[in-house]
């Protein structure tokens, strides 16, 4: 293992108490939370007792419900990932959404065009072109912004407009089924994600999973990483200590589309094994909430994306249980947001 | 302009014992300044000498360690500017305050001492174009500040002070981004105030400014008063003479040059011209070579385009015009990666902004400017231990005391520099370009820091030496050249030029033996 800089042993307690710490926070956190919907969830006149029973047997009270937790959390992991690799060198990507839908189509291209090819060369070939789309869609705020003439948060922004348009001209257009226009026909078996022991769970989250430990290490320990944080840091220092700034502007930004891009694949070829037109209810942009949520940790990604995946799956579950409208999960999500944001600056001071 | 007189009376302001001191720094020792009523008072004297420290304790910025300000004869402790103000006080700063959004008119509201909560814009308006009518101050009130020219800005900052009745106006260095027209236009107005009555304090380096305009002249030499005379008992010879003119104590760095010239210069500008941008200081024609064991030292007053000849030379800033060849290749305009890589070092004026990546360890940071020589396996890891063992090497040769396990934000100024000396200087660089290589440093670290300096140069570096410090240019340099304006206006040989040659070229006053070159 390499030699930190920083580490040595005195700094293995504080770790532990920083552990403890936080586990004791979040769950307060998580209590306030409870309280202050249950509120809503009374005025509303729905028994706020019976709806986190019902909330926790879809959710953490069943294997299956657990697996449903995992599927919602898996594409938010991806495009918050897209935001917080781009942000060590202060770069906003708020452009998920967008790269996510160019991802999307490629990947579904690839599916619809070789839906011949055997599993083992299909998938590859449909990661890599989510990859190539996601990327490709960030390259345009990537260079703008290392030639110094958009800033790339307007940019970012702005293209996410554009990706579902071009993804429902592509779909009415050209590849819509015979029986629906706004969607295309179903994937065949070797364009589908592998699931795990008949849940929905897929691939794509151990994939996800994998991005957020090479993230991690990646920024810890390379010389990448080393000239990244320098860069986010102090830009100028970097850039006369001769670390090529405006290279890593274009190049961090593509990497940050292209992981954008594998959630739209995960969703194509995982989720839905379709590719619909608007298929995504704001996944780029929860992404890019949890990221900075979480200060681009990737513990607090994974905790913070997991708290959302149990709001989300128990949310579907209450309009059909306790028939109140989809709006008032929105509500509990941003008063978990809220918190999460109040949170104490512990979570800062590690950066 | 010499009807003005000397009446005790007429005495605004009387500093006794001024004395301040900043870590590491004494500012002011046991300074006398006087201000009296109806006078152009210059505050003059090179960068660092105490000049915008005394005024900054007029003003009410610092408090004084020791000494009294006897206002009309009062004593008196001024402990913040709304002190200040209310004894008619007023400073206009280098970089203004206005609000780029609001309108001249509102600018100058918001700075009013009795403004009503619910102002009238009609007089408001009224009293502005007052006082701009009896000085020519004229500007449009409606216009937005952001549209204002400079020397338009600065004409709304003297009215905000005269509106709000001050009698002192302090002026720090107001010609320093003016165009030649502008300056004219300033002293004018100065000049209208000064009939009426008003004492104005000129902090300024320039000499032709002083000669011209002002009526009493004080000089101040790192941190003391060299002298304080009357407008008709001064001329250039005797202000640059106080100016600079320092116990020229030897530095004991051996100063015998290698001699030989090498056939090919390390660095070779030719023409190099560059675009400054808002207040950087455009490049023009530059050439400038430097050989294999020299130290080119660079002499000129702050701002007149030492940052962007370091810079042009990095390749921070790009050249329009000109060549650029480092060890005799033409690197115009090539990444600064890649210009490192052969071998520059870059000590820059300021290292916390422009070297240090503030929440990084020291070690990291001493590892960013050469990351491909401690990558292992392509790049996955760095080799932390040789990192550490280099430049500790370098720390003890130098004899710097500092953690490489803390972060630079924690450091010391000092410490800070020491850092950045130790990076810059461990992969023997063989073009070194320092700037203020000593500032911040005690008396021993500056002994170590030059000494380091002579030694790269003895064993074949070429060093570009930017600095303020005559007697360190003097003590340091083979060859000395003089930027002013973004030229270079003087090429000597150290030992055949004075510090009043180099003093005045400095301060661009006229000298019939000047440029050498």
């Amino acid at each position: 293992m390499p030699q930190q800089p920083n580490s040595d042993n005195k700094k293995q307690n504080p770790l532990l108490m920083k552990i403890v710490n936080s586990v004791f926070r979040y769950v307060l956190m998580i209590l306030f939370v409870l309280v202050l919907f249950g509120v809503i969830l009374w005025i509303s006149g729905t028994d706020p007792i019976q709806s986190y029973k019902d909330i926790f047997e879809a959710t953490l009270g069943s294997s299956y419900g657990f697996s449903e937790v995992i599927v919602g959390m898996t594409p938010i992991l991806f495009t918050a990932l897209a935001v917080a690799f781009p942000s060590k060198i202060i770069l906003i990507n708020v452009g998920g959404e967008g790269q996510m839908y160019m991802g999307a189509m490629f990947a579904t291209w690839g599916a619809l065009t070789f839906d011949t090819w055997p599993i083992w060369a299909l998938l590859p070939l449909m990661f890599f072109l989510s990859i190539l789309g996601g990327s490709l869609w960030a390259l345009i705020p990537g260079y703008l912004k290392s030639r110094g003439l958009v800033n790339e948060t307007i940019t970012t922004l702005l293209l996410n407009s554009i990706a579902p348009i071009l993804v429902a001209y592509a779909v009415f257009g050209f590849w819509h089924s015979p029986m629906d226009t706004n969607k295309t026909a179903n994937f065949v078996d070797a364009a589908r994600l592998p699931t795990f022991y008949g849940t929905r769970v897929e691939l794509s989250f151990i994939i996800a999973l994998v991005l957020l430990v090479i993230f991690w290490l990646f920024i810890r320990y390379t010389k990448w990483g080393l000239e990244m944080r320098a860069i986010g840091a102090n830009p100028q220092a970097a850039k006369r200590n001769g670390i090529p700034v405006a290279k890593y502007y274009i190049v961090v930004m593509c990497i940050g589309g292209a992981i954008a891009g594998m959630a739209g694949m995960s969703q194509v070829s995982g989720y839905y094994g379709v590719l619909l037109s608007g298929f995504s209810r704001g996944l780029g942009f929860m992404g890019f909430l949890i990221s900075w949520l979480a200060g681009g940790d990737p513990i607090g990604i994974f905790i913070t994306s997991f708290i959302v995946g149990i709001i989300f799956t128990g949310g579907n579950l209450l309009q059909i249980t306790q028939g109140i409208p989809f709006a008032v999960i929105y509500i509990l999500l941003a008063f978990t947001l809220f918190v999460v944001l109040a949170r104490p600056t512990f979570l800062k001071g590690n950066e | 302009m010499t009807e003005f007189s000397q009446k005790n009376q007429d005495k605004l302001i009387s500093m006794r014992g001024i004395t301040k001191s900043f870590p590491g720094v004494l500012a002011n020792d046991q300074i006398a300044f006087d201000v009296y009523k109806s006078e152009v008072h210059a505050l003059l004297g090179e960068n660092g000498a105490g000049k915008s420290t005394l005024m900054k304790i007029l003003y009410g910025f610092y408090s004084s360690d020791d000494g009294e300000i006897l206002i009309e004869g009062k004593p008196t402790s001024i402990n913040s500017p709304q002190d200040a103000r209310q004894y008619g006080i007023g400073m206009v700063f280098q970089d203004f305050t206005q609000i780029p959004a609001f309108s001249v008119l509102e600018n100058i509201a918001l700075f009013l001492p009795d403004l009503k909560s619910v102002y009238n814009k009609k007089e408001v308006e009224e009293r502005i174009s007052d006082v701009s009518n009896r000085y020519g101050l004229q500007v449009d009130p409606h216009a937005l500040a952001s549209q204002l020219s400079i020397g338009e800005l600065q004409k709304v900052e003297i009215q905000k002070l005269l509106l709000s009745d001050s009698k002192i106006l302090i002026l720090d260095e107001p010609t320093r981004v003016l165009a030649p027209h502008e300056v004219d236009a300033l002293f004018e107005i100065l000049e209208s105030l000064r009939k009426d009555g008003y004492a104005i304090i000129l902090i300024t380096h320039k000499l032709k400014e002083v000669l011209a305009f002002s009526d009493r002249i004080t000089v101040l030499r790192g941190g003391k008063v060299a002298g304080s005379l009357l407008r008709s008992d001064a001329n250039e010879e005797i202000l640059v003479e106080l100016m600079f003119s320092k116990s020229m104590s030897k530095l004991e760095g051996k100063k015998e040059r290698r001699g030989e010239k090498s056939e090919n210069p390390l660095l070779n500008l030719k023409g190099i011209e560059t675009k400054g941008e808002g207040v950087e200081q455009s490049l023009q024609d530059i050439d400038l070579e430097i050989y294999s064991g020299e130290i080119v030292g660079v002499a000129g007053v702050s701002g007149n385009g030492q940052k962007e000849l370091g810079d042009v030379i990095l390749g921070m800033e790009k050249s329009l015009a000109g060549e650029k060849w480092l060890y005799g290749k033409n690197m115009t305009n090539r990444p600064i990666g890649e210009i490192r890589r052969e071998g520059l070092g870059f000590i820059p004026e300021n290292p916390l902004l422009m070297a240090a990546a503030p929440w990084l360890t020291v070690l990291e940071n001493l590892a960013l400017t050469n990351t491909w020589r401690y990558q292992l396996q392509g790049g996955l890891n760095m080799d932390w231990e040789a990192v550490r063992k280099d430049y500790q090497g370098t720390q003890e040769d130098l004899g710097f005391k500092f953690s490489f396990y803390t972060v630079p934000k924690a450091l010391s100024g000092g410490n800070l520099q020491r850092m950045v000396i130790v990076r810059e200087m461990t992969h023997d660089p063989q073009l070194l370009i320092a700037s203020y290589l000593t500032r911040g440093l005690d008396v021993q670290s500056t002994h170590a820091a030059r000494e380091a300096l002579l030694k790269a140069r003895d064993t074949g570096a070429g060093v570009l030496l930017i600095s303020e410090d005559l007697e360190e240019l003097f003590a340091l340099s083979d060859r000395l050249v003089v930027l002013y304006d973004g030229k270079i206006v003087g090429d000597f040989d150290p030992s055949e030029t004075t510090v009043y040659e180099v003093g005045h070229l400095m301060t661009q006053a006229e000298v019939n033996n000047a440029a050498t070159a």
